[in-house]
């Protein structure tokens, strides 16, 4: 296997907590991101995956070089950016390009589309004013928008289209990785099944990898190669799609995808939700981070840190006891089809679709 | 239950919004209707008008927006018909509502406890003691732990999931027969939703109360609701008992609500999204709201809209063409 696009290594984010107004002194340290590894290889998604607060998108912002990491280390297409200053950068982003979760916020209200679309490779410095222009067209026409579009401003736009004007804009310099920090968590459930299609197929045409960042497992399991599972700033399980959704092996995963109701009133959700909240990042239990929530926990977890561990095939797990626990059957995972009725229905839809 | 009356019955309720170009309809003709201890179902996408409904049954309608036509009666009143000062009375009281964004619904400057304290002396003639008892007793049913210590705490200091077990706690607190959820676990992470629904369950056979569940997100439906209403465009377009509605879903847009949900059991290979948008009440087509993003639209959809007509027991859908298999298969 060839190297990888993209490989983080023990990246750290540590926010210090300040305290006091005239002289304010650092009290402690939010361990937002504590020592996060993965690689991502050239055309392959890998997501992200975990509740707020489990540094996903901070790792995001990482990889963008948007935040300084404490420690660790990046490389990007074979080189180290971890240090590289800000003036070098912008070859390197122009490789890396980011899609945000809010399509209202990350628009500019004031510029057209047109302009929103042409500003990145106005910054790199690409073509020329016409040639930029006939770009746009085409790129307005990839993500499933009509040239004239390009005189609009955002509020013109719905919330799946205003998605579609911020892909376009990351296309718009032909990177090779895209970051999308919960691209489809803002829109509505048919909208977003719209966003994820075309993402799919952006993938397919144009060789993208994608680094994903989402809290919803089932989109996840629909757009993903690998998936990663954060707990309060770390990676708890790693594993290729079809290991994690068919033998997850850390509690947390199984009582992540346990909590998922399932849209099937015959397959209600029968164990008892997970119980606590998640604990604050800024002291860490010492030992397993998921410690006082795991129905599982013994003493050796309250202690020791679990490290990922391999257990087959690109699958790690950071779990003491991942061995000896039986995985157990989770009612969101076994299968549950549509009715014989609804199946039909649903294929009829299917061949009879309205074309966008 | 058979040979039980509804708890709150909506007739054929029209909620519109004044402006430059007319009344503009939010809620449209919608009927449904829950009965005691039970739940029902409202799910929908933005601008459905699922919350105008909700607010439409507390008479919270924003201006311009107001109440025209249809009735709604809860325990055999008609809320329309009732003084605003009656009105008072029964929201918070009879009737609790909840709502998606726990941080906004309660005030950062006060103590949870007094909040909790505000909202039961507004129902019930009670001592500082006996209020401060309730309240303590509201949030230990809602399994906070040492609720007296959380009594004390503002809201600043509570996560998500605690913030919305203390909304939950404020609407209980009056011993509502009714409680309005309007996306109650939306804004929360998936292990809290889970532990909110549960609590909500179980509030529910400990109280007997009726919820009206309103939420964009199937599988909370299908995990929660007795009966279903699908709502497009200010309509009802599918209602019946849950079994029915998600296992002979019949209406086109029930099946593409259904259609776009990627599946965690498997991979459905192209997601069947609907495509278009809900179309604003400003620009409604003229026929069947959804004809535009249909793909059985005939021309009788395009010019007549369909009325919700009987396919199985309890089970109706407002759609020229269903069953579809029966034309198009």
């Amino acid at each position: 296997m060839s190297a990888p696009l993209l490989s983080v290594r023990d990246l750290e984010k540590h926010f210090p907590v300040e305290r006091g107004v005239i002289f304010s002194k650092v009290v402690g340290h939010v361990r937002a991101v504590d020592g996060v590894s993965f690689d991502l290889a050239e055309g392959e998604t890998l997501a992200l995956v975990g509740e707020s607060g489990c540094g996903k998108s901070t790792t995001a912002r990482l990889v963008l070089r948007l935040l300084e990491p404490t420690g660790g280390s990046i490389r990007f297409a074979g080189q180290d950016i971890t240090r590289t200053p800000a003036s070098a950068l912008t070859p390197i982003r122009r490789a890396m390009q980011p899609v945000f979760q809010d399509p209202y916020a990350s628009l500019n209200p004031r510029m057209p589309v047109g302009r929103i679309i042409a500003e990145p490779m106005e910054v790199h410095g690409i073509g020329d004013d016409a040639s930029r222009r006939a770009r746009v067209e085409e790129l307005l026409r990839l993500v499933g928008l009509a040239p004239y579009h390009a005189q609009r401003f955002p509020h013109e736009f719905s919330g799946g289209q205003r998605q579609r004007i911020g892909i376009a804009r990351a296309l718009a310099v032909n990177p090779r990785l895209v970051v999308c920090d919960e691209p489809v968590s803002a829109l509505d459930v048919s909208i977003q099944a719209q966003v994820v299609n075309l993402l799919k197929d952006l993938q397919q045409r144009l060789g993208l990898s994608y680094l994903f960042i989402a809290h919803d497992l089932a989109v996840v399991r629909h757009v993903s190669d690998r998936i990663a599972v954060m707990y309060l700033g770390e990676i708890v399980e790693t594993a290729p799609k079809s290991a994690l959704y068919g033998a997850p092996r850390h509690p947390y995963t199984q009582a992540l995808l346990a909590a998922i109701p399932v849209p099937d009133p015959v397959r209600r959700r029968a164990q008892a939700a997970l119980g606590g909240d998640v604990p604050s990042p800024m002291n860490p239990p010492p030992g397993c981070r998921f410690a006082s929530r795991c129905p599982h926990v013994v003493a050796r977890c309250r202690e020791e840190r679990p490290k990922l561990r391999p257990m087959g095939e690109g699958h790690l797990v950071a779990c003491h006891r991942a061995e000896e626990l039986p995985i157990p059957a989770i009612p969101s995972l076994a299968p549950h089809p549509p009715s014989p009725a609804v199946a039909r229905r649903l294929a009829l839809a299917a061949e009879r679709r309205v074309s966008p | 239950m058979a040979g039980q009356g509804p708890l709150l019955a909506i007739e054929d309720l029209r909620t519109v919004f004044r402006s430059s170009a007319g009344d503009l309809p939010a809620v449209d003709g919608v009927s449904v209707s829950v009965a005691p201890g039970r739940t029902l179902g409202i799910v929908g996408e933005s601008g459905c008008g699922k919350s105008v409904l909700s607010l439409s049954i507390m008479r919270l309608v924003p201006r311009p927006g107001r109440i025209t036509s249809g009735s709604i009666r809860f325990d055999g009143r008609d809320l329309l018909t009732l003084s605003e000062g009656e009105m008072r009375g029964l929201r918070g009281g009879s009737i609790g509502m909840i709502f998606q964004e726990p941080m906004t619904s309660l005030n950062p400057v006060h103590t949870v406890g007094r909040q909790i304290i505000e909202a039961v002396s507004a129902h019930k003639d009670l001592s500082a003691s006996a209020a401060k008892d309730v309240a303590i007793d509201a949030l230990r049913r809602v399994r906070i732990p040492a609720p007296e210590k959380r009594f004390e705490e503002y809201p600043h200091q509570l996560s998500g999931g605690m913030r919305q077990r203390v909304m939950i706690a404020m609407a209980l607190s009056c011993e509502p027969r009714l409680l309005i959820a309007d996306e109650p676990t939306t804004a929360l992470d998936v292990t809290i939703q889970a532990q909110i629904l549960d609590l909500l369950k179980l509030l529910q056979q400990e109280t007997g109360m009726s919820i009206i569940l309103i939420t964009h997100d199937l599988g909370v439906v299908a995990e929660m609701a007795d009966e279903v209403a699908v709502m497009y465009a200010g309509r009802v377009v599918e209602t019946g008992p849950v079994n029915a509605v998600f296992g002979d879903a019949q209406h086109p847009y029930t099946l593409g609500l259904f259609g776009s949900v990627p599946r965690l059991d498997g991979e459905n290979q192209s997601l069947l999204a609907i495509e278009g948008t809900v179309p604003p009440p400003f620009a409604l087509p003229p026929g069947c709201r959804f004809n535009p993003r249909c793909g059985f639209a005939s021309d009788r959809c395009r010019s007549e809209m369909p009325l919700l007509r009987p396919l199985g027991p309890s089970h109706q859908a407002a759609c020229w063409h269903a069953p579809v298999e029966a034309e198009f298969g």
